[in-house]
């Protein structure tokens, strides 16, 4: 396939930056879309053009790395992927792909398509765990029983992997999504318990100060989440926070 | 501790809850305007009750005024902040490949409504609280219904009003699902809400067109 | 580009004893390779093989006409069919470890039955576990047994609660439905046995340096299970090291802050910045994926699931050529201060471009089949692992000389007081 992109590039943090055009032959369809960018990189390396930067680790849709907004949604047109999921056989001979990083005021842009998403561990460092004294006396996780619905929610919870595409993807660049995962996925298991009150309540106020927008229920973000978060974890959030404002 | 509004979640809380306040007065006040499509006497009745009401005029009034103005001061601030919020604009964004238009432009269709609520200001309350509050007239318990039927004369005012409505429709179907969403209200419940707000949204607003419009043909 | 090895080079090249590099892993359900720019190939977990049945044509011209997508292999009978795990070895079957399992793989593909475009490829059914969790349920829920389509829906269900997001990736990756045509699959590299030698307390040969997880070589011989690296970290950082290191810290305990300004921060340093300086400056005229990628392909040609003697030294040749070539012709682009990933990627494959030097050398030295180190001499009639105990009973610990050539070979004898070395047949 023929391919024309337009990426944007930017040298640096304080730099202005722009979208420039690039052309691309023989991609395969079977080529994922950062290999699609290897490619280009390389044909970019050998004009003596500087490859455009962006992040990528796993490669397979576990680690939350890759984060290219395509075509005007995060992670591109197919859905439960990251961009690294992301297969030329969902374009055509011809097409034009539009590529940008992740855009947010928290999500500063160091370079081309990579962006810092530290705001992202300062709100886990602000209360995403739990307190566990794991010199000497460790307890059998098993021997304390959970609802079996609780263990599910809070699993398919924890599979947030904080790639970002909910901050993207929504109109307010508000990271409820991401924050109301991290939250709900000990809210719902006895061991979050002991400190759900403050976890709450300082993720919340991390998340605030980090700049991200309000929510809106648009659930944009819910639609495009490599890992299917729902929007009911939004809402358990909103719940904890209330009730924590109330007693905490 | 204390709340302030510094909190994200707790601005949509006020949000959800000055919205949900007005829907409920949306209700309230089709329910008086219903009755002057089929009596002018009950009508007459309501409009003198409320018109005279002490509680009404000075409690109720200004908390109703409160709540609406508190309801789109917000929101425009909030606007403001989630634009701040993006930062450098998208060269290309799609929006509509993953949320409805309704959720995306409640901006739009609020700010009809409140354009609306000026023109509706302007026709009935101010002359209302210059009848009775500037120039002191007389009151005249049977003066609301022909008020009302006269102000429906005007093809250009009703056809003004029917479309506030849909757009009222429009920020309602948003709006209803989206205030018990921001309150944390999601349980086995939620999806029967959902037909509810659904048939408010559309329901409410067709009701009040059905009013002008009754008005306008059969003067 | 993420490197798991850059840390223990580093820690090699200032004196720590590098264990058993040949020690490789191959895992054999990965999806296969279907180009060359690919850069890396996708495992589909191991737990599949709880359930699905490995197997290929019986005869080469079904093979063929399926390469060719002439025939579709739901539509082969299952007389036409060689199960070769369960054939070869009923005692496991489609459990066998993972080295046994690549090892078939390759030969049943080497013969010519490989299923997909390049050759190189199994497939790993999953119909006949639908059938069986389908029957199961419908038994279970007094439903009728024989409703064939009935029974595919109940069986779909439980294998998606299973294995659900296995198949999405698959399917995302190959643009096949795993629900309704065998998976197709073949051996890749994966983890490693080998690493930085430690002793009992997880001390490497510097002392006051530990590594532990999977950076060091001791919870494995020459071969690894599945969650492996999970018990390492945790067995390692968890139950030995919390106890060991203060052990060590103990007689430390009156040293205070250490200043950087001492001469050994300052080399370290200079070392480094020198390196990054000569990749900055070279006129070269290949990029680094170019070396990275020939490199791999050396490797795994020649160091993959088979080796012998005439390969690796090959091998070792070539990776010795590369390296130099690596160094005079490379071509980082950027600047070294700013987000410059090709430089780290320089960085990277300079420690794998010596690694795999030592790799070879090491299958080279060890002329006997261990665990996953496979060397065509040394091997059964029916071409299972043949090991040579009277001679190879020992951890090649290697000390770094400057060169991997000059790598100096240490022996740790193994010695076993309490059990006899067996082999295990998996028939």
């Amino acid at each position: 396939m023929k391919l024309t992109l337009k990426i944007w590039r930017q040298e640096n943090a304080t730099a202005k930056g722009s979208m420039h055009t690039y052309s691309i032959d023989d991609v395969s369809p079977d080529m994922s879309f950062l290999e699609m960018m290897d490619v280009l990189n390389e044909q970019l390396m050998q004009q003596g053009v500087d490859p455009v930067a962006f992040d990528h680790d796993c490669r397979e849709g576990i680690c939350g790395a890759c984060s290219m907004f395509i075509n005007g949604e995060p992670h591109g047109p197919d859905r439960l992927v990251t961009t690294c999921q992301l297969h030329m056989r969902k374009f055509k001979d011809g097409d034009t792909i539009h590529i940008e990083p992740f855009r947010a005021k928290p999500f500063p842009v160091i370079k081309d398509l990579v962006v810092d998403r530290s705001a992202f561990d300062r709100i886990q460092h602000a209360g995403g765990f739990v307190s566990v004294n794991t010199s000497g006396n460790t307890q059998d996780a098993n021997a304390i029983p959970i609802e079996k619905t609780n263990a599910d929610k809070a699993f398919d919870a924890a599979a947030c992997i904080g790639c970002g595409a909910c901050v993207a993807s929504c109109k307010n660049a508000s990271a409820m999504l991401f924050v109301s995962a991290k939250v709900s996925q000990y809210a719902l298991l006895p061991q979050g318990q002991v400190e759900a009150t403050d976890r709450v309540l300082n993720m919340v106020k991390q998340m605030d100060e980090e700049g991200f927008g309000n929510c809106t229920n648009t659930g944009a973000c819910e639609v495009e989440c490599p890992k299917g978060i729902s929007l009911e974890n939004i809402a358990r959030m909103n719940r904890e926070y209330l009730s924590a404002k109330v007693s905490g | 501790m204390g709340i302030t509004l510094s909190s994200t979640i707790l601005r949509k809380v006020a949000m959800a809850l000055s919205g949900i306040f007005l829907m409920i007065f949306l209700a309230q006040h089709f329910v008086i305007n219903i009755t002057s499509v089929f009596s002018a006497d009950i009508f007459n009745q309501f409009s003198h009750f409320m018109g005279s009401n002490p509680v009404v005029q000075f409690l109720l009034q200004p908390i109703l005024i409160l709540g609406v103005i508190f309801h789109f001061v917000m929101g425009f601030v909030l606007d403001i902040q989630n634009k701040r919020a993006r930062g450098t604009r998208y060269a290309v964004y799609k929006g509509s490949a993953n949320a409805s238009w309704v959720s995306r432009n409640m901006l739009v269709s609020g700010a009809t409504v409140l354009a609306f609520l000026a023109l509706h200001f302007y026709d009935f309350w101010v002359p209302e609280m210059n009848y009775k509050y500037v120039e002191a007239l007389p009151e005249n318990p049977t003066r609301y219904y022909e008020e009302l039927v006269h102000k429906f004369e005007d093809m250009t005012r009703v056809i003004l009003y029917v479309i506030s409505f849909f757009f009222l429709s429009l920020h309602l179907l948003h709006g209803f699902a989206s205030a018990f969403q921001s309150m944390g209200f999601n349980n086995k419940y939620t999806p029967a809400l959902k037909s509810f707000g659904k048939l408010y949204a559309i329901g409410i607003p067709v009701g009040y067109a059905f009013i002008a419009l009754f008005h306008f043909l059969n003067h | 580009m993420g490197s798991n090895v850059t840390a223990a080079w580093k820690i090699h090249r200032q004196g720590a004893y590098f264990a058993n590099p040949c020690f490789t892993q191959i895992h054999p359900t990965c999806i296969p390779v279907s180009g060359d720019h690919q850069s890396k190939l996708t495992l589909m977990s191991e737990s599949l093989r709880n359930d699905g049945r490995i197997w290929v044509p019986k005869k080469k011209e079904d093979a063929v006409a399926i390469r060719e997508g002439k025939l579709k292999p739901i539509d082969l009978a299952e007389e036409d069919r060689d199960y070769y795990l369960e054939r070869r070895y009923p005692a496991f079957g489609n459990l066998v470890p993972r080295d046994v399992a690549s090892r078939a793989a390759k030969e049943r593909c080497d013969e010519g039955y490989g299923v997909n475009t390049t050759g190189e490829a199994v497939f790993l059914d999953f119909a006949d576990a639908i059938i069986r969790y389908g029957k199961e349920k419908a038994h279970i829920k007094g439903l009728d047994e024989n409703d064939l389509s009935l029974v595919q829906k109940l069986g779909k269900e439980i294998i998606k609660a299973k294995y659900g997001n296995l198949f999405q990736m698959y399917e995302k990756i190959v643009d096949q439905n795993p629900y309704e045509t065998p998976m197709m699959i073949y051996p890749a590299v994966h983890y490693t046995m080998g690493g930085i030698w430690v002793d009992y307390n997880l001390m490497t040969t510097i002392p006051g340096c530990f590594a532990i997880g999977e950076a060091n070589f001791s919870d494995h011989g020459a071969n690894r299970l599945g969650a492996s690296a999970l018990m390492q970290g945790l067995a390692d950082g968890y139950f030995v090291l919390p106890y060991t290191i203060g052990d060590y810290l103990a007689d430390d305990i009156r040293t205070g802050p250490i200043s950087t300004n001492l001469p050994e921060f300052e080399q370290a340093e200079q070392r480094v910045q020198a390196q990054i300086d000569a990749f900055m400056s070279n006129k070269g005229t290949k990029t680094v994926d170019y070396f990275h990628r020939k490199l791999g392909k050396i490797i795994w040609n020649k160091c993959g699931m088979s080796r012998n003697a005439t390969g690796l030294n090959e091998a070792i040749q070539e990776v010795k050529a590369l390296r130099e070539e690596f160094y005079k012709d490379v071509f980082v682009p950027g600047t070294s201060d700013s987000f410059n990933e090709p430089l780290a990627k320089a960085l990277r494959v300079a420690d794998f471009l010596e690694l795999g030097e030592l790799f070879a050398k090491d299958a080279l030295e060890r002329a006997e089949s261990c665990g996953g180190h496979f060397r065509e001499e040394s091997q059964t009639p029916e071409g299972e692992a043949l090991r040579d105990d009277a001679n190879f009973t020992f951890v090649s610990a290697w000390e770094y000389k400057g060169e991997p050539s000059e790598a100096k070979l240490h022996k740790e004898p193994l010695n076993y007081e309490n059990i006899e070395l067996k082999t295990r047949s998996y028939k």
